[in-house]
């Protein structure tokens, strides 16, 4: 039986890919994936040997021949993206803006605009120091996140299997919109980073909601502990009424940015009470995913 | 004129950067001040500007509505349905409200005029005011996947005659276009570390191809490394400012404050401003 936990945060810059970095070294028998696809950080501490890469391609954009149009500007009319407009007697779709629906394609009397299938990113099977890892790139102001998320955790699962690897550690991307909701489905333990601050308390809030929502088991992990101690004790009041777990309080460490400069995990780069703190919330998270 | 500040990495003082510019320009007596939240998933500037919510409003998308009554499941609805948000059984339709990007398509080519549309909240939009800013925030409900209709509400109440301020959400797809697209200038807030290099990077692809103005603000100073100022070096990016690392400011950040009751960043605002109006008028 595969089983997969997933790290998330609702707020970015928490520490959720420097704790997953940490994570990636400490478990056995498991296979790594990256879920942040239009920021991905975690190669920049494993340093992927890229193995395999493919094409994502995933939606289409409407492309206009100029020739057989006539200007009925219906295409204008039925588009629900404010994608297409004119300018100087000329219909434009702006790339950017379609949404791929392809109404406006099917809708023109003159058959003048088509489809066209786009690639929107790539992504990569690869070797780290510390097992597999699935990673992907999403295309420069592209969509469909969520898809290519869905195509990484499939392809992690498909190599976990094959290996005969029995854990898939996930990074996620911040907020609770449509990639996080495709990195959580159906895990076994979602792992929450947040710090004591008013801005990750309210994101805490929304984020644990999320997992509330699909039903999926959660532990917090509270980094920069320090920072404000009575914000702190906020979360743990807060946890401790939805009857969720603080895995770990992690102090402030300059040492984190320090090793990430060195492209290092912390646990790699010195042995300090920091380190021994992941290891023991590693510890706890490896016991609580294999029960 | 629309100012909006946007970092690809999450967590490098985005909002920070916004609400304070918001605020200094408040303060400075620049009229029709608007701060618009698009970080619509997770909203957190209104914990420093602290607004009085006047008007809240739904954010809905349309979705389809099928009468079985008239639906002879031909099936035409699922065809040009480009989300796989309808599946037509033998004698049942089947809708996925959450896939819906509202295109109205299955609607406009039914041939038995079978299908309706129907507002589907998936978000609200608060109106107030904090000091003389008119704050506008949205907010994604919780398990709804798209941000972008949302973003899209919020920024239908740009002021043109005034100085629309845009804190954007972290990333650079679709909801990070549609929060940035059409911004006279952006701020790009990273932080000196190779995760911070590397989103800003990304986000310079971004601000290019959308053609916008922009500029760079290096926050915390002095933690990492040197490779962003060479970067930008490199690319011939302009560095407005550079906020110092300082831990006082890490826990004002923590209690909701504001950084210009310190007199040495009101400074660096001042500084930030004139350089944003160089760049936009050059």
């Amino acid at each position: 039986m595969i089983k997969q936990a997933t790290i998330i945060s609702g707020k970015g810059g928490t520490g959720k890919t420097v704790i997953s970095g940490c994570f990636a070294a400490l478990a056995e028998n498991k296979i790594m994936a990256d879920c942040d696809v239009d920021a991905a950080d975690l190669h920049l501490l494993l340093h992927p040997d890229i193995k395999e890469k493919h094409e994502f391609k995933a939606g289409s954009k409407a492309i206009l021949d100029e020739d057989k149009c006539t200007l009925c500007r219906r295409c204008i009319q039925v588009c629900r993206f404010s994608a297409i407009y004119e300018e100087k007697d000329k219909v434009i779709i702006d790339p950017v803006a379609c949404e791929g629906c392809g109404v406006c394609a099917l809708d023109c009397p003159e058959q003048a605009i088509r489809m066209e299938e786009s690639v929107s990113g790539e992504w990569y099977i690869s070797d780290t120091r510390y097992g597999p890892m699935v990673h992907a790139k999403l295309g420069i102001a592209e969509e469909n996140t969520g898809k290519l998320v869905t195509l990484v955790r499939q392809n992690a699962r498909s190599i976990a299997q094959k290996n005969g690897l029995n854990l898939i550690v996930t990074d996620g991307p911040p907020g609770i919109g449509c990639p996080v909701i495709a990195s959580i489905t159906g895990v076994d333990l979602v792992v929450v980073v947040t710090e004591p601050t008013l801005s990750a308390i309210s994101d805490l809030d929304r984020v644990l909601s999320l997992t509330h929502h699909f039903g999926i088991e959660t532990v917090v992990l509270i980094n920069k502990h320090d920072i404000n101690y009575e914000n702190t004790q906020k979360i743990e009041s807060f946890c401790q009424k939805k009857n969720l777990e603080i895995l770990s309080k992690i102090p402030f460490d300059n040492s984190f940015t320090q090793a990430m400069v060195q492209g290092k995990t912390i646990i790699e780069y010195d042995n300090s009470g920091v380190t021994q703190e992941i290891k023991k919330a590693w510890e706890r998270i490896s016991t609580k995913i294999r029960r | 004129m629309i100012i909006s500040v946007a970092s690809g990495k999450g967590g490098t003082g985005k909002t920070t950067v916004a609400v304070n510019l918001a605020l200094f320009l408040a303060r400075n007596r620049e009229k029709n001040i608007q701060f618009l939240d698009c970080d619509v998933e997770e909203p957190n500037a209104y914990i420093f500007l602290k607004p009085d919510i006047q008007e809240s409003q739904k954010v809905s998308i349309l979705v389809p509505e099928v009468d079985e009554r008239k639906c002879n499941f031909c099936g035409k609805c699922a065809e040009v349905c480009a989300y796989n948000a309808i599946a037509v059984l033998k004698n049942k339709v089947m809708i996925f409200p959450e896939l819906c990007h509202g295109c109205g398509g299955c609607t406009l080519f039914c041939p038995e005029d079978a299908i309706s549309e129907k507002e589907r909240g998936i978000g609200v939009l608060h109106q107030g005011k904090a000091e003389s800013i008119s704050f506008i925030q949205g907010k994604l409900n919780i398990g709804e996947p798209m941000a972008t209709p949302i973003i899209r509400e919020v920024k239908k109440k740009v002021n043109p005659d005034g100085i629309t301020i845009i804190d954007v959400p972290p990333g650079t797809s679709c909801p990070v276009i549609e929060a940035v697209n059409r911004s006279d200038f952006c701020l790009l807030v990273t932080e000196p570390t190779p995760f911070g290099l590397n989103d800003l990077k990304l986000a310079v692809e971004v601000l290019k191809k959308l053609k916008i103005k922009f500029g760079v603000i290096i926050n915390r100073a002095g933690i990492g490394d040197d490779k962003v100022k060479e970067f930008c070096e490199d690319e011939s990016i302009q560095i407005l400012a550079e906020i110092p690392y300082d831990r006082n400011v890490a826990v004002l950040y923590s209690q909701g404050i504001s950084i210009l009751i310190e007199a040495d960043y009101a400074k660096i605002f001042e500084k930030i401003w004139d350089s944003i109006k160089r760049k936009i008028d050059s």
